[in-house]
């Protein structure tokens, strides 16, 4: 094969950087939502490669439901510090107070919802035009169908019917004011890619994505860590398992797995065998319908 | 060395679509359990009977309640050969632009043929994209070959009813492939059933496919992306070009011609995030620092000085209108072609191609959805561009609506 020919991790890289740059270019105030976990990551790593020598032209912004992993909460800061990145936090917990928000009640009360309330003010606080996001179309069947260049209104909601046509590498940023576009570099990563690239960049990960032992409570079929923010009742099975987590969201919501995997390599290869999907195996939030995602994403959701 | 191979599926549910994109992923295990069980339950809510692999690629609420593929839909799986990205497109006529926006990224079109019925309208249309698009590599899978007895005359003569079309259409690159995508047969596995077919199976096609060739390393095209400016006191004077090399190659030493201004220079380093590396090729994404201070902005294309672009400000261009309002002569919009975006005005519909039977309209008064139309477009300051079929990337651009913003149309420049 000749010396000129890229592996599929290399074409991956090359489009995402493109992607990258794209948004540098097109927007006054673009963002990079940072959630802490491995996509977005992968994102700070692909900024940091499309902009060097230079910094990261954009701000990282996390919207903090409080119910955080405390391991991601750290990771996240270590990071933005050591790539010397602008981090800006908003708090569901201070959008709740101030709106006087109505939050879920019951045994996994989750605050996912109401992050889209947080996420709508922080880009009219600070007046983002774009906002990076780490979305992959195999994570499910709504976001297989989303550009790469998402129009939002400026109600922050996403219109599958009229999205425009998305052709060759040519991104079409351009939005009315108010409105904003959610862009998705990794949108042709699967899983299995993301984990590969991590491997082959060395891209340092929150110690939960690796095995440990965690107190859980096992709730039909999936295993939800214990915390202050899950309600315990009468006859609630705990126990302490070796788990690690394959996704990482907020603590109500996102499921451990059992595993013993403590490498990168290790959990490649219990990805290559699992027959479950990622969101499928650990996401709680999408159990409520089969369009549970294609509503949130219409409702303003990343 | 694993890499990458884009394609897309032509031909309606009616085809097997549906059917042959479920079996590929199910056979390569990238279907997962959870999935299955949610399409299980939705056939149940639908009340339907046996289990409906079409729900899988069809993401949408409307698209269930319809029953219908209206938007394209990225699939995705992986050999250890080849990762793959399927674009699932729509095949009827109404849906046009959305096969073409699925097809513009392909490097191979599977186009299905049913085997009771050969080569129909939709077959020649299909085709007609695949040819307009320059896809390089086509398979046509005659689907249903259970249906005929598994017949290997039936085959031949449609092998020998498409060659005519492939001949018409200048389509290269053409492989025909006996299938049961309901069966299985010839797609993942050789069939025991069509033991008369000496070719790959399906899977075996896509995997070793030749794409390596699909990218034009000859003609170097470096679009600009941004303007990389540190400011540090380190690097207080850098100033790095940001951009993706569309095709060719790019060294240190280089001597290159900044278009349209046709300022000239020579490469000062090539920078692959932020490492110097001796040369770079199409598709990095890379850095380029220039020897001498010239002005080089977004939008720029830097070309070898021995291997100037052309740069014009009235193009023909072959334009897919997707929009629901109509283009008119003289009407304005932007037009994008890489990172460069300027106003232009359509001066001239020259006519309008039946995507049927590729019979010509002259001088239409309009295109409306799915037309696909021969145009002179005036820019309002130069542009530098190839031929859609010398350079596929630099010689394919968007219009743009001036006021709602929404891209419009897709442009082939001849």
């Amino acid at each position: 094969m000749s010396k000129y020919h890229l592996d599929y991790l290399g074409q991956l890289e090359s489009e995402s950087i493109h992607i990258m740059r794209e948004v540098a270019g097109q927007f006054e105030r673009p963002a990079l939502l940072f959630s802490g976990g491995k996509d977005s990551i992968t994102l700070v790593h692909l900024a940091l490669k499309a902009f060097r020598p230079g910094k990261i032209p954009f701000p990282l912004v996390h919207i903090d439901t409080g119910h955080n992993f405390q391991e991601a909460l750290d990771f996240r800061d270590e990071l933005a510090e050591h790539v010397d990145a602008k981090l800006i936090v908003r708090k569901v917990e201070d959008t709740i107070k101030l709106k006087r928000l109505t939050e879920q009640k019951g045994k996994f009360a989750s605050r996912n919802q109401l992050q889209t309330y947080t996420l709508l003010d922080t880009i009219e606080e600070f007046e983002f035009d774009a906002c990076i996001g780490g979305a992959r179309r195999d994570e499910e069947k709504a976001r297989a169908k989303e550009r790469i260049f998402s129009v939002r209104d400026e109600f922050g909601q996403w219109d599958p019917k009229l999205q425009r046509p998305e052709l060759w590498n040519t991104y079409n940023g351009k939005i009315h004011k108010g409105a904003n576009v959610r862009v998705f570099p990794i949108s042709n990563w699967t899983e299995l890619d993301v984990w590969n690239y991590i491997r082959r960049e060395k891209i340092g990960l929150p110690s939960i994505y690796f095995a440990h032992d965690r107190e859980v409570l096992e709730h039909e079929g999936q295993l939800v860590a214990i915390s202050p923010f899950i309600r315990l009742d009468d006859g609630d099975k705990i126990s302490t398992k070796k788990v690690r987590y394959r996704t990482v969201g907020d603590m109500t919501c996102t499921a451990a797995v059992e595993s013993g995997a403590s490498t990168i390599d290790d959990i490649i290869k219990e990805i290559i065998a699992t027959r479950t999907s990622e969101r499928g195996e650990t996401r709680i939030d999408d159990r409520v319908s089969e369009a549970a995602m294609e509503d949130r994403k219409k409702n303003g959701y990343f | 060395m694993m890499d990458l191979l884009r394609f897309i599926t032509a031909g309606s549910v009616d085809d097997g679509k549906s059917t042959l994109i479920g079996r590929l992923l199910y056979d390569s295990k990238s279907i997962m359990v959870d999935q299955l069980e949610a399409i299980e339950r939705q056939t149940k809510n639908r009340e339907e009977g046996e289990i409906d692999l079409a729900l899988l690629t069809d993401g949408l609420r409307a698209e269930r309640e319809q029953g219908i593929t209206i938007d394209v839909a990225y699939k995705y799986f992986s050999t250890p050969k080849r990762k793959f990205i399927i674009a699932d497109a729509p095949g009827h006529i109404q849906y046009t632009r959305n096969m073409i926006t699925g097809a513009s990224n392909a490097n191979l079109i599977i186009i299905l043929v049913d085997a009771r019925h050969g080569v129909v309208e939709q077959t020649r249309r299909h085709s007609i994209i695949a040819s307009l698009l320059k896809i390089p590599h086509v398979v046509v899978a005659i689907n249903k070959m259970d249906l005929v007895a598994n017949s290997q005359d039936v085959f031949n003569n449609i092998v020998i009813e498409y060659a005519n079309v492939a001949k018409a259409l200048d389509l290269k690159d053409v492989t025909y492939i006996p299938i049961s995508a309901l069966n299985g047969d010839n797609i993942v596995d050789r069939s025991v059933n069509m033991d008369w077919f000496e070719g790959n199976c399906l899977l075996e096609h896509l995997e070793t496919v030749h794409v390596e060739n699909d990218i034009n390393l000859t003609d170097a095209r470096f679009s600009v992306q941004y303007v990389i400016r540190p400011q540090t006191v380190e690097l207080h004077d850098y100033r790095g070009y940001a951009g993706k090399i569309n095709s060719g190659i790019y060294a240190k030493g280089d001597s290159i011609t900044v278009l349209p201004a046709g300022l000239t220079s020579r490469i000062k380093s090539v920078e692959i995030g932020g490492d110097e590396v001796a040369e770079a090729f199409a598709p990095q994404s890379v850095v380029l620092q220039i020897e001498d201070d010239i002005d080089i902005s977004r939008g720029d294309v830097i070309v070898k000085s021995d291997n100037l672009s052309p740069v014009e400000q009235e193009l023909e261009v072959l334009v897919c209108w997707m929009d629901n309002k109509p283009l008119v002569p003289g009407n304005k919009y932007f037009f994008q072609i890489n990172s460069r975006v300027v106003r232009s005005v359509v001066k001239e519909i020259e006519y309008r191609l039946d995507v049927n039977t590729l019979q010509k309209d002259y001088h239409p008064s309009q295109a409306v959805l799915n037309d696909i139309i021969k145009a002179k477009i005036k820019t309002a300051s130069p542009v530098p561009y190839d031929s859609y079929k010398k350079i596929q990337v630099n010689g394919s651009a968007i219009l743009i609506d001036e006021t709602s913003h929404v891209t419009v149309g897709a442009c082939m420049i001849q």
